[in-house]
C-alpha cells in the first residue's frame, strides 16, 4: 500500500501518521501543501492532525484551498481512499468531501485524554478490523470536535450505515456521539480521534493500529 | 524624528538609579541617545542582567561528565549517549501572565520553546509550573482559566507534548501569579547551535514574524514591582502566534541542515538588543544594524521601539553569505521574513542606524559586560519556630481536607487542556509522577518533573532548597529513570530587602549541596525577583526542573499498582508534620520548620529503587501529603481500594524526606524485603492495594467517594 501524508503549515500529527502507516507495512511518500498532484499510484491520501494556518479562520478553511487540495479531490472521485484525523476530519469536509462540520466543543475547552469510542460500522476498508459494536480506547485531542449536520443529512449518514465510530461518554457535544463518518462510497473516513496515538504497546493501547492493518489488509487485496 | 531630552525622570523610567545612570556616563563619556538609553535600560535591568543574583548563581555545580553546555547558552545541554543529546530550560513569565493571563502565558511557552529549537533541537516535551493566589481572591479564577488556556493554545498548536506540571494556590500569589514554562528538546550532539558569531562582514539575517510595538520596555516592566497603575502595562505584554513559531521552527532545523547558519539567538527579552549583543559580545565583534531592513508590522516605527521591541516568534542568525541563496528559498517556502538587516564589523562598536541617522553608537563589548554587579546585603532566614500543637483529626478527615483542596486535587481540570500525546511518543501522560516520552526512534527514554514547596523554602530555605532538588529526583527514581541534570527558575521577592535575599541565598546553598550530592548538575535557568504586590513579596519559589533517562522501555516503572499487591515504604519514616500539606489544609497553620533532607540516603534510596525494578509492580515518591496522600493517589489512579495498618496521623501525614511508597506482588516481598537488608535501606511493609475503600488503621471511607470529591475539587474551586 502506498500512502501519501499530507503537511500544510500548522501540521503537527504528520510524522505521528505517518510512523503509523509505516509500521502497518505501508510505503509513505510526505506530500507539502503547496505540490499540485500526488504521486504516482497512491492507494490512500491522509490528511493529519495540528493546526493547519493556525486555525485562525474556521479550522481546515484555508488548508481546504491549498494547491495540493485539486489532486486531493481528483484521487477521490477516482475512488481513491482518503483518511482525515482531527484536523484533517475538519479540512475534508471543508473540502467538501465529507458533509457536516465540526464546531467548538460543547465545553469551549481543549480536551485531550484517552476515550472509549464504539466501532459503529465494519463495513469499510478502514474498520472491517473490528469486531462491530467493539469498544476501543483511542485518545483525543482538540477544540473544535463537536460533530453537527442538518437532519437530512444526519438521517442519511445513519440510514447508510456511514458513522464509522461513535463516543461512548460523548466529549465535545457532538451529534449522536458522533466522532468519525464515511464518504457515500465509504473510502473516505474523517474521525476526530488519533489512533495513530494508539498504535504501539508503548502508547499504553493499540486499538488504534487496527485501523491501519484493516487498511493495510484491504488495500493489498484490492 | 526628533528624541525626547535626556532628563532624569526619563532616566528613571527606565528602572536605571542614578548610580547606574552614573556608571552608564563613565562607559560612553557623554550623555547618552534616547535610543541608547533605551538599549542600556534594556541591557541591566534584572531581567537580562541577573545583577542581584549572579554572584550566588556562580557558586551552582553546572558541570559533570554529562553536561555538554553548562549556563550561559540558551538552554543547557546534556548528552544522553549514541551522540545524542537533550537540550532544556524553564523559564519565568510571571509578570505578564498577571496583566495578560492568556497571552502572558502562552508567549512565556513560546519563549521557552524558542530557547530550545534556537540550538538546534527539535522539543519533544513541556512542562509548567504555576502558582495562583488563593481560589477565593477575585483574580484568581481568571488567572488560572487565561493561564491554563495560553499554556494549552500555544503548546498545543505548536505541537510539543505537555507531560508534567504543577500547580499551586497560596495568598501569597493573590497579587503576583507564577508561570514556569520548561521546554526540552532533542538534537544530535555535534549538531548544537550555539550563539556565537564568528567572521567579519558576515551577513546578519533577521527571521521570523515581523516587529511590531508589543512588549516595548517588558524586561524592564519584568523587572519592577507591581502597584496599582498595572493595568496601564497591559500594552507591554506581547501577542503569541504559535503557528509562526510551528513555521519559525521548522524552517529554522531545515536551515541548520544547511550549514547556512554561523550563529543564532532567538530574540527574547529586549528582542534585537540582546540578541544583536550577545552574539557579537560572544564572537568578539561588533555589529551594525539598519533598521530600515527591520521588517516592520506597524508604520513609522522608531529606532527606540524596534530596539526594544518584544514582538514574538523572531530569531536573529549570521549567516554564511555563500548559501544566502539556499537560506532565503527555506523561509520563503515557510512565507517567513527573511532580512539582511546589517553585518559584523571588526571593531568593538554596536552601531543602530535608521534613516540617514546614527540612533546609537555604543562600545559593545561594555555594553554586554558592564552591567551593574550587586552583592546585595542578606541577612540569615532566622530559625523556624515549633510546630506547636496540633489539633485532633481523624486520618480519613485529614485526607478529605487534602484532597478536597485545590492543591491536592485532581489536576484533570488542568492538564486534559493540554496536549500531552502529540508526537504520539509519550508514555506516561502528565497526573502521577514524572512524565515520560520516548527518544524517537531509539529505545532510550526521557523523564521529566518539576519540584518545589515553598513553604519549606519560606520556613527554612537551605532545607527547602535541597528538598525541591531531591523531590524532582525521586521522582525520576520513582518512574525507574536515571536523573541527569537540572535547570532552576529561582522565584523570589524584592532582592533590595536583605530578608528576601537571605530566602535567595539559602535557596541557592540548598540547592548547589542537593545538586552535587545527587549528581544533577543545573544546566540552564532563569531569576526571576521583585515577585512583590504593594510592598507583600511572594512564598520563595524556586522550581526545579529535572531530566532523567532510562536506557529502555523495561526500566520503567509503573504507577499502577494492582489489586492484592502490598504497599511497603522505602526509607525511615519519622512523622515530620512541620510545614506540612496537613498543619496548612487541614488547619491553615504554616508552623515548624521543613522536613531535614540527607542527601546520602536520597541518594542511596533512589539507587535502591532503580536497583530492585525487577521486584516493584509501582512506584512514587513521598512528599507533601506524606504517605496517605500517595497511597490514595494511587490506589485511585489504579481504581483499587487501599489498606494503610497505621491509623497514626504523624505516620500517614508526616512528610519525611528520602522515601518512596511502593507496590509489590506478594511473591516478591521477601526479596524486596533482603534486598533492603542487604543494601542497609529500611523497607517496611505499610499496607495492602485492593477492595473498594480506602483504610487508614481502623478509619475507611469507600474509594469511589472519596474519588468524587478527589476529581470534582479543583473545578469546584476555580472551573
Amino acid at each position: 500500500m502506498k500512502a501519501a501524508v499530507l503537511t500544510f503549515p500548522g501540521s503537527n500529527c504528520d510524522r505521528d501518521l505517518a510512523v503509523a502507516f509505516e509500521h502497518s507495512g505501508a510505503e509513505v511518500h510526505r506530500v507539502w501543501h503547496k505540490d499540485t498532484s500526488l504521486p504516482e499510484g497512491v492507494d490512500i491520501v491522509a490528511v493529519p492532525g495540528g493546526f493547519s494556518f493556525g486555525d485562525y479562520l474556521r479550522c481546515g478553511a484555508i488548508a481546504a484551498q491549498s494547491p495540493i487540495g485539486a489532486a486531493v479531490r481528483a484521487h477521490a472521485q477516482r475512488g481513491g481512499y482518503v483518511l482525515g484525523i482531527c484536523n484533517g476530519f475538519q479540512v475534508l469536509t471543508e473540502m467538501g468531501l465529507l458533509p457536516g462540520a465540526l464546531m467548538r466543543n460543547a465545553g469551549l475547552k481543549f480536551i485531550c485524554k484517552t476515550v472509549e469510542l464504539q466501532v459503529a460500522t465494519t463495513d469499510s476498508a478502514f474498520t472491517n478490523g473490528y469486531d462491530k459494536g467493539a469498544r476501543v480506547m483511542i485518545p483525543v485531542a482538540h477544540h473544535d470536535g463537536n460533530y453537527t449536520a442538518d437532519a437530512e443529512t444526519l438521517a442519511r449518514l445513519k440510514g447508510e450505515d456511514r458513522v464509522a465510530f461513535t463516543y461512548s461518554d460523548n466529549p465535545n457535544g457532538s451529534v449522536d456521539a458522533i466522532a468519525g463518518i464515511l464518504s457515500d462510497n465509504r473510502r473516505v473516513l474523517g474521525m476526530m480521534p488519533h489512533p495513530e496515538r494508539a498504535s504501539e504497546v508503548s502508547h499504553g493501547g493499540t486499538d488504534g493500529s487496527v485501523l491501519f492493518r484493516s487498511l493495510t489488509g484491504a488495500l493489498a487485496l484490492a | 524624528m526628533t528624541e525626547p531630552a535626556i532628563t532624569p525622570e526619563l532616566v528613571a523610567a527606565h528602572g536605571l538609579k542614578p548610580d547606574e545612570y552614573e556608571r552608564l556616563l563613565g562607559i560612553i563619556g557623554r550623555e547618552p541617545t534616547f535610543t541608547e538609553l533605551g538599549i542600556f535600560s534594556a541591557m541591566w535591568n534584572e531581567h537580562c542582567s541577573y545583577k542581584s543574583s549572579k554572584k550566588w548563581l556562580r557558586t551552582l555545580p553546572t558541570t559533570g561528565p554529562q553536561v555538554i553546555c553548562g549556563p550561559g547558552e540558551n538552554a543547557g545541554v546534556v548528552d544522553i549517549g549514541d551522540g545524542q543529546a537533550v537540550i532544556f530550560k524553564m523559564e519565568s513569565h510571571n509578570h505578564p501572565s498577571y496583566i495578560e493571563p492568556h497571552q502572558g502565558a502562552a508567549t512565556g511557552v513560546g519563549g521557552i520553546l524558542r530557547d530550545v529549537f534556537t540550538m538546534g533541537a527539535r522539543p519533544i516535551a513541556a512542562m509548567n509550573a504555576l502558582s495562583f493566589g488563593l481560589p477565593s481572591h477575585p483574580k484568581t479564577a481568571h488567572l488560572v482559566k487565561g493561564v491554563v488556556e495560553g499554556v494549552g493554545s500555544y503548546g498545543n498548536a505548536f505541537g510539543v507534548p505537555t507531560v508534567g506540571g504543577e500547580v499551586r494556590f497560596h495568598r501569597s500569589y493573590n497579587g503576583n501569579c507564577l508561570v514556569n514554562a520548561f521546554a526540552a528538546g532533542l538534537a544530535d550532539a555535534d549538531k548544537i547551535f550555539y550563539s556565537v558569531a564568528s567572521g567579519v562582514g558576515m551577513p546578519v539575517v533577521y527571521l521570523g514574524a515581523k516587529t511590531g510595538r508589543d512588549g516595548v520596555g517588558g524586561a524592564t516592566m519584568a523587572s519592577a514591582e507591581f502597584d496599582d497603575t498595572i493595568e496601564e502595562k497591559r500594552p507591554t505584554v506581547q501577542v503569541g502566534d504559535p503557528f509562526t513559531e510551528k513555521r519559525l521552527l521548522e524552517a529554522c532545523l531545515e536551515l541548520m541542515q544547511t550549514g547556512a547558519v554561523i550563529s543564532i539567538q532567538d530574540m527574547g527579552a529586549a528582542g534585537l538588543t540582546c540578541s544583536a549583543v550577545e552574539m557579537g559580545d560572544k564572537g568578539k565583534l561588533g555589529i551594525k544594524l539598519q533598521l530600515d531592513d527591520v521588517p516592520q508590522r506597524e508604520a513609522a516605527m522608531t529606532a527606540y521601539e524596534m530596539m526594544l521591541s518584544e514582538s514574538q516568534e523572531r530569531m536573529l542568525m549570521v549567516l554564511n553569505p555563500e548559501l544566502e541563496a539556499v537560506a532565503r528559498a527555506i523561509f520563503v517556502k515557510w512565507d517567513l521574513d527573511f532580512a539582511i538587516v546589517g553585518e559584523t564589523i571588526p571593531e568593538d562598536r554596536f552601531l543602530i542606524l535608521h534613516g540617514n541617522e546614527v540612533k546609537a553608537d555604543l562600545p559593545l563589548s561594555k555594553l554586554a559586560s558592564s552591567a551593574p554587579e550587586y552583592d546585595r546585603p542578606w541577612v540569615e532566614t532566622p530559625a523556624a519556630g515549633p510546630t506547636g500543637d496540633i489539633p485532633a483529626i481523624g486520618p480519613i478527615e485529614a485526607l478529605r481536607a487534602l484532597i478536597g483542596s485545590p492543591n491536592y486535587a485532581h489536576k484533570a481540570w488542568v492538564y486534559e487542556q493540554y496536549d500531552s500525546m502529540v508526537m504520539a511518543d509519550t508514555v506516561r501522560s502528565p497526573g502521577l509522577g514524572a512524565g515520560v516520552v520516548r527518544v524517537h526512534g531509539t529505545p532510550k527514554l526521557l523523564a521529566f518533573t518539576s519540584d518545589v514547596t515553598p513553604r519549606y523554602v519560606k520556613a527554612n530555605p537551605v532545607e527547602g532548597g535541597k528538598q525541591a532538588v531531591a523531590e524532582a529526583y525521586r521522582n525520576l527514581c520513582a518512574v525507574g529513570a536515571r536523573p541527569l541534570a537540572t535547570t532552576d527558575n529561582l522565584n523570589f521577592g524584592n532582592p533590595e530587602k536583605p530578608e528576601i535575599m537571605g530566602q535567595f541565598v539559602g535557596a541557592i546553598k540548598g540547592i548547589g549541596a542537593a545538586v552535587a550530592a545527587l549528581d544533577m548538575p543545573i544546566v540552564s535557568g532563569n531569576v526571576s525577583l521583585y515577585n512583590e504586590t504593594d510592598g507583600v513579596g511572594i512564598l520563595p519559589t524556586p522550581t526545579i526542573g529535572a531530566v532523567g533517562l532510562l536506557a529502555s522501555a523495561d526500566d520503567l516503572i509503573s504507577g499502577l499498582p494492582r489489586e492484592g499487591d502490598m504497599a511497603l515504604v522505602i526509607g525511615t519514616t519519622h512523622g515530620h508534620l512541620g510545614q506540612s500539606a496537613l498543619l496548612a489544609e487541614a488547619f491553615g497553620l504554616e508552623t515548624g520548620d521543613a522536613p531535614e533532607v540527607d542527601l546520602k540516603a536520597e541518594r542511596k534510596h533512589g539507587e535502591f529503587l532503580r536497583a530492585n525494578r525487577k521486584l516493584l509492580r509501582a512506584a512514587t515518591d513521598l512528599s507533601d501529603g506524606g504517605l496517605a496522600l500517595a497511597a490514595f493517589e494511587m490506589a485511585e489512579a489504579a481504581k483499587t481500594g487501599v489498606w494503610l495498618e497505621s491509623g497514626h496521623i504523624s505516620t500517614l501525614f508526616g512528610e519525611d524526606q528520602a522515601r518512596y511508597l511502593v507496590a509489590c506482588d506478594i511473591a516478591d516481598v521477601p526479596d524486596l524485603i533482603e534486598a533492603g537488608e542487604k543494601a542497609g535501606v529500611k523497607v517496611a511493609q505499610v499496607g495492602q492495594f485492593g477492595g473498594s475503600s480506602v483504610c487508614f488503621g481502623t478509619a475507611s471511607a469507600p474509594l469511589e467517594e472519596l474519588s468524587g470529591l478527589y476529581r470534582s475539587a479543583f473545578a469546584k474551586a476555580v472551573g
